[in-house]
């Protein structure tokens, strides 16, 4: 009954996953940025009705329509691989993960995608008004279906608000309320939409030192500037507060990711913050995973107990804790755990035999205990250990964690420089003599893009084995075809995909080569 | 007063009037399909990729929240025909991902791949994806093979995983109808909304095949289904069994429904029929409405009155069923109170419909060349 699929299928399965969701989030930071930047250009128009505000609004209308096109097309493919790549998974929890995605669809999909129609196409059609309205919606619009996809997302890091159900063998949802205001939903709708307005206020400051370098379009690069530098100093600190919000979520509800991405082992209190550091396998293990040492580290000593429960007294646990269990701190161990989720898994087992051989009394009663407080807590919480083999198995990818936290946190921090200094240039009036800076500005549009793919990479891998916290292993999410079939659509979307960024990338720089219209 | 079996029927209806849009909606893809065969001159085609350009967005977003609203109101068919027909569902998807891109991508300077081949991704998606999606919708009346276990989870019975399903004819028949009706609806939406005599005219001479096609196809699909046996679900025991007629029966027991199918038949040809012969410009809007309440009633059929949705031929007892693939009562409430917001989005999408269309798409305009597809 509780079959673990080959191996092989799953890491196709999770490689095809994380190919197509690190293409789209290729684009959608940038539709969540630049929207917004749009929109107020475009409110600066219609107050001052100046015209040259007009051209700026319809020159990063005309980048943005590129962007969005790609965006939309990568996205699709997602809602769907749910299905064709995780129907077990589907299955499991679609009573809860469908709902935030079918409300995408119905409140914020048909928001943007319709008034994106009006804003390209409504220029001459509708008065300006009318037509800046619809500006908004879109920048609103693409937001709240980030809000919805990250809602699903927060679910699956940890789950809340639902009951399993023996009969039908899914958990069903119990609590919307639970569900949208769950705290990991919460500091990730925020850290993940400023870390959107961050990312397109850099590109608009970028794009604009082009401008300023090759002696073009002053006014309109200028002017850029200032909304952009301002939007972005300000969605920098958002995104740094949000960050250290998310971290501290973590701490609560995926200890194991955080220890992970400070690659503490040992637990304990007055832990430090590693600030910067370098790692190297050693020779202990636990289990057969080699423990990672610092060859090198700058700490800042005490940071981490402040930062996980507001005091240096704080004990943080670490990965042996997590994995060995500490009596004393209450943790249990990994192999007790594994001890719970099987008795959680034999009684469902028990229910299906009654059932079976229509035994009512016993399945009502079995039924009974999955609805029950306590057995969810002690028992069914760790549902999905009944599949792990070996406690190591719960230990994520230490140096993926950590790099790429480490490198998200670096960068998060060298943005504030880059908006503070084009602030300060621009106010000066020296942006155009500091033709270093300029240079920085334009390449510094690709480092967002690095923050913000790591950030998920370290979301997504530091959970796991876990598709759902401690519920289900990825191992038995995976949809039953054969790994042919998975590598064939791997290549395949591999392929088409490459080949539509190659072609968005190249018209994008010829757009901007091209410059504003008159 | 608001029951588990009345929230099941109440997303049965929304799940069908979301397919009933997306057929109507293809006229997008439709028109896509003519993209080589229809315009005469380059301005004729930029006008005819401008009008389709202006709409793509909804039938997409359409498909989206479909795909959603499925999702969330019967997880058990998401998983099962996504997770079993899987080369059939890639392939619908793969003729839509190449959609968006070719619009905005095809006429911008260094486009990488030249206009021709974004052409070309126009006429793939407009040809396939109708065809392909009508075919899906065929096995909900002709089955496909598969079995659950205990858990609810899906084996596929074969190893096509869901392109099978375009050996059998019945399915071919309706995806060819859907097909020659997206093409139908696209031209009467291209004689809507273009202000070009010469275009007009191919449309008309165009429409009579297109729409013959279409009624052939049609016809043949619904007699056939009437005559054939069907799925029946016994709600009491739980089991699935064949029926003879039982489609037949359907209609004649759900009599409402019934008129609805007559009405929606009888809309769409009669614009055909105004088009054809007294050159009605505003013909879109009866196939239009006539196409919604048409594939509703077959949604209808194919899920109401103890009816298998999505049933099995190689396991009868795995079919899918309204009743045993639906989310639980709660999740079912929560997501209907959301779809009272339903109304509101229609509504904006009409104020922005007509916002756009306002004037009709003129050579001038495109010669003009503001924001161009
Ligand atoms: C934080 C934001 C965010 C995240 C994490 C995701 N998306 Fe996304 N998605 C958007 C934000 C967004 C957007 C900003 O709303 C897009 C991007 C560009 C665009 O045009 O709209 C979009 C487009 C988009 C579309 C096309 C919508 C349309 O028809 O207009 C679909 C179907 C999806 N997405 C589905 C998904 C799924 C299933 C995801 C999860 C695996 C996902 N997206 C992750
Ligand atoms: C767009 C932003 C996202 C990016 C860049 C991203 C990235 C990734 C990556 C890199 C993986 C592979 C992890 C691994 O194989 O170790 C992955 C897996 C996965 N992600 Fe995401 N993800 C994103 C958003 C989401 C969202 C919003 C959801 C759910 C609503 C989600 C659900 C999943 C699932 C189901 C898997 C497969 C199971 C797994 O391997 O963990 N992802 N994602
Ligand atoms: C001091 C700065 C930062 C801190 C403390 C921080 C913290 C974090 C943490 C702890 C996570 C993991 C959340 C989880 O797994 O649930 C995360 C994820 C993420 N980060 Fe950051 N981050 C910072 C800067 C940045 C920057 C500069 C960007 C991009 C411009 C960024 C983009 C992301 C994204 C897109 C995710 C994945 C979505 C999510 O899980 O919230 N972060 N960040």
């Amino acid at each position: 009954m509780f079959e673990s699929f080959d191996l092989s299928l799953v890491d196709w399965s999770r490689a095809q996953f994380a190919l197509t969701a690190v293409y789209h989030w290729l684009f959608v930071p940038l539709t969540l940025g630049l929207s917004f930047i749009i929109a107020i250009m475009e409110t600066i128009y219609v107050r001052t009705g100046n015209e040259e505000w007009k051209r700026m609004t319809k020159f990063w209308m005309t980048l943005f329509g590129i962007n969005f096109a790609i965006g939309v097309a990568t996205g699709l493919i997602l809602e769907f691989e749910f299905g064709t790549n995780w129907s077990n998974y589907s299955w499991f929890v679609g009573d809860i993960f469908g709902a935030p995605l079918a409300i995408e669809g119905i409140l914020a999909f048909f928001l943007e995608s319709t008034f994106v129609a009006v804003m390209f196409f409504g220029w001459e059609k509708i008065s300006k008004r009318a037509h800046l309205i619809s500006t908004w919606l879109v920048a609103i619009g693409a937001n709240l279906s980030a809000l919805w996809i990250l809602v699903a997302n927060a679910w699956m890091q940890n789950p809340v608000g639902m009951v399993f159900n023996p009969e039908t063998a899914r958990n069903e949802m119990i609590s919307f309320w639970e569900v949208l205001f769950n705290e990991v939903a919460v500091s990730k709708f925020l850290h993940t939409i400023s870390s959107g307005f961050l990312l397109g206020s850099m590109f608009v400051v970028g794009i604009s030192a082009y401008y300023l370098l090759k002696n073009r379009e002053i006014l309109l690069a200028k002017r850029s500037i200032l909304i952009a530098g301002i939007f972005g100093l300000l969605s920098s600190l958002l995104v740094i507060y949000t960050g250290d919000i998310s971290a501290r979520t973590l701490a609560k509800a995926q200890p194991m990711k955080f220890a992970a991405f400070e690659a503490l082992y040992e637990g304990k209190e007055r832990a430090g913050l590693v600030a910067v550091g370098v790692l190297r396998e050693s020779d202990r293990k636990i289990g057969d995973k080699a423990v990672n040492d610092f060859v090198f580290r700058i700490e800042i000593p005490g940071f981490l107990s402040v930062m996980t429960g507001g005091s240096p007294e704080t004990f943080v646990p670490g990965i042996s804790d997590l994995v060995n269990g500490n009596p004393e701190r209450g943790l249990l161990s990994v192999s007790e755990k594994m001890e719970r989720g099987r008795i959680a898994r034999d009684l469902l087992i028990e229910y299906k035999e009654a059932r079976k051989i229509n035994d009512t009394e016993i399945a009502e009663s079995i039924a009974a205990t999955f609805r029950d407080r306590k057995f969810n807590e002690e028992f069914f919480r760790y549902f999905g250990y009944a599949s792990i083999d070996k406690p190591e198995e719960v230990i994520p990818g230490v140096k993926v964690s950590f790099y790429t936290f480490h490198v998200m946190v670096m960068l998060g921090f060298l943005f504030i420089l880059i908006f503070s200094l084009a602030l300060l240039f621009l106010f000066r009036g020296t942006l155009r003599k500091n033709k270093w800076f300029l240079w920085i500005a334009l390449f510094s549009i690709l480092l967002p893009y690095v923050a913000s793919e790591l950030g998920w990479v370290l979301a997504e891998m530091g959970r796991q084995p876990w598709i759902i916290q401690d519920l289900m292993p990825v191992t038995t999410a995976v949809t039953h075809v054969s790994t042919g079939s998975v590598i064939t659509t791997f290549i395949l979307f591999a392929v088409l995909f490459t080949i539509l960024l190659i072609a968005e990338v190249s018209i994008m720089i010829r757009q901007i080569k091209i410059g504003p219209k008159n | 007063m608001i029951s588990h079996m009345f929230l099941q029927a109440y997303w049965w209806i929304i799940i069908s009037l979301l397919a009933g849009l997306l057929v109507f909606l293809m006229f997008v893809q439709g028109g896509q399909s003519m993209i080589f065969s229809l315009p005469k001159t380059e301005l004729q085609k930029a006008m005819l990729v401008n009008a389709m350009g202006r709409k793509w967005g909804f039938t997409f977003t359409t498909l989206v929240t479909f795909g959603g609203a499925f999702f969330a109101s019967f997880p058990l068919f998401y998983s099962v025909s996504f997770g079993g027909a899987y080369w059939m569902w890639i392939a619908i998807l793969f003729s839509f991902i190449i959609q968006a891109v070719a619009y905005e991508y095809r006429s911008k300077p260094s486009n990488v791949l030249g206009q021709k081949t974004f052409d070309t991704f126009l006429f793939i998606n407009g040809s396939l994806g109708p065809f392909l999606i009508g075919t899906v919708v065929g096995t909900f009346f002709t089955g496909s093979q598969f079995s659950l276990n205990e858990l609810n989870q899906v084996k596929w019975g074969t190893p096509w995983h869901g392109l099978e399903a375009l050996l059998n004819v019945r399915n071919l028949a309706l995806g060819l109808a859907v097909l020659f009706l997206a093409r139908t609806n696209g031209l009467l939406y291209l004689m809507n909304t273009v202000d070009d005599d010469d275009l007009f005219e191919r449309s008309r001479r165009k429409l009579s095949m297109d729409s013959i096609s279409f009624l052939v196809f049609f016809l043949f699909f619904v007699i056939v289904l009437l005559l054939s046996e069907g799925f029946a679900y016994d709600r009491a025991t739980g089991t699935v069994s064949m029926e003879k007629f039982k489609y037949l029966h359907n209609l004649l027991q759900m009599p409402l429904v019934m008129v609805i199918f007559l009405a929606g038949v009888i809309s769409v040809l009669y614009g055909i029929g105004a088009a054809l012969f007294k050159a009605k410009r505003s013909a879109i809007w009866y196939t239009g409405a006539g196409t919604i309440l048409a594939v509703m009633a077959l949604f209808f059929i194919a899920g109401f009155n103890g009816t298998a949705f999505y049933p099995s031929v190689s396991d009868p007892g795995s079919s899918l069923t309204i009743d045993k693939a639906s989310s639980s009562f709660f999740t079912l409430k929560t997501m209907m109170y959301v779809s009272f917001f339903v109304p509101f989005v229609i509504a904006y999408i009409w104020y922005a419909w007509k916002a756009i269309n306002r004037k009709k798409i003129t050579g001038d305009e495109i010669m003009k060349g503001r924001h161009l597809y």
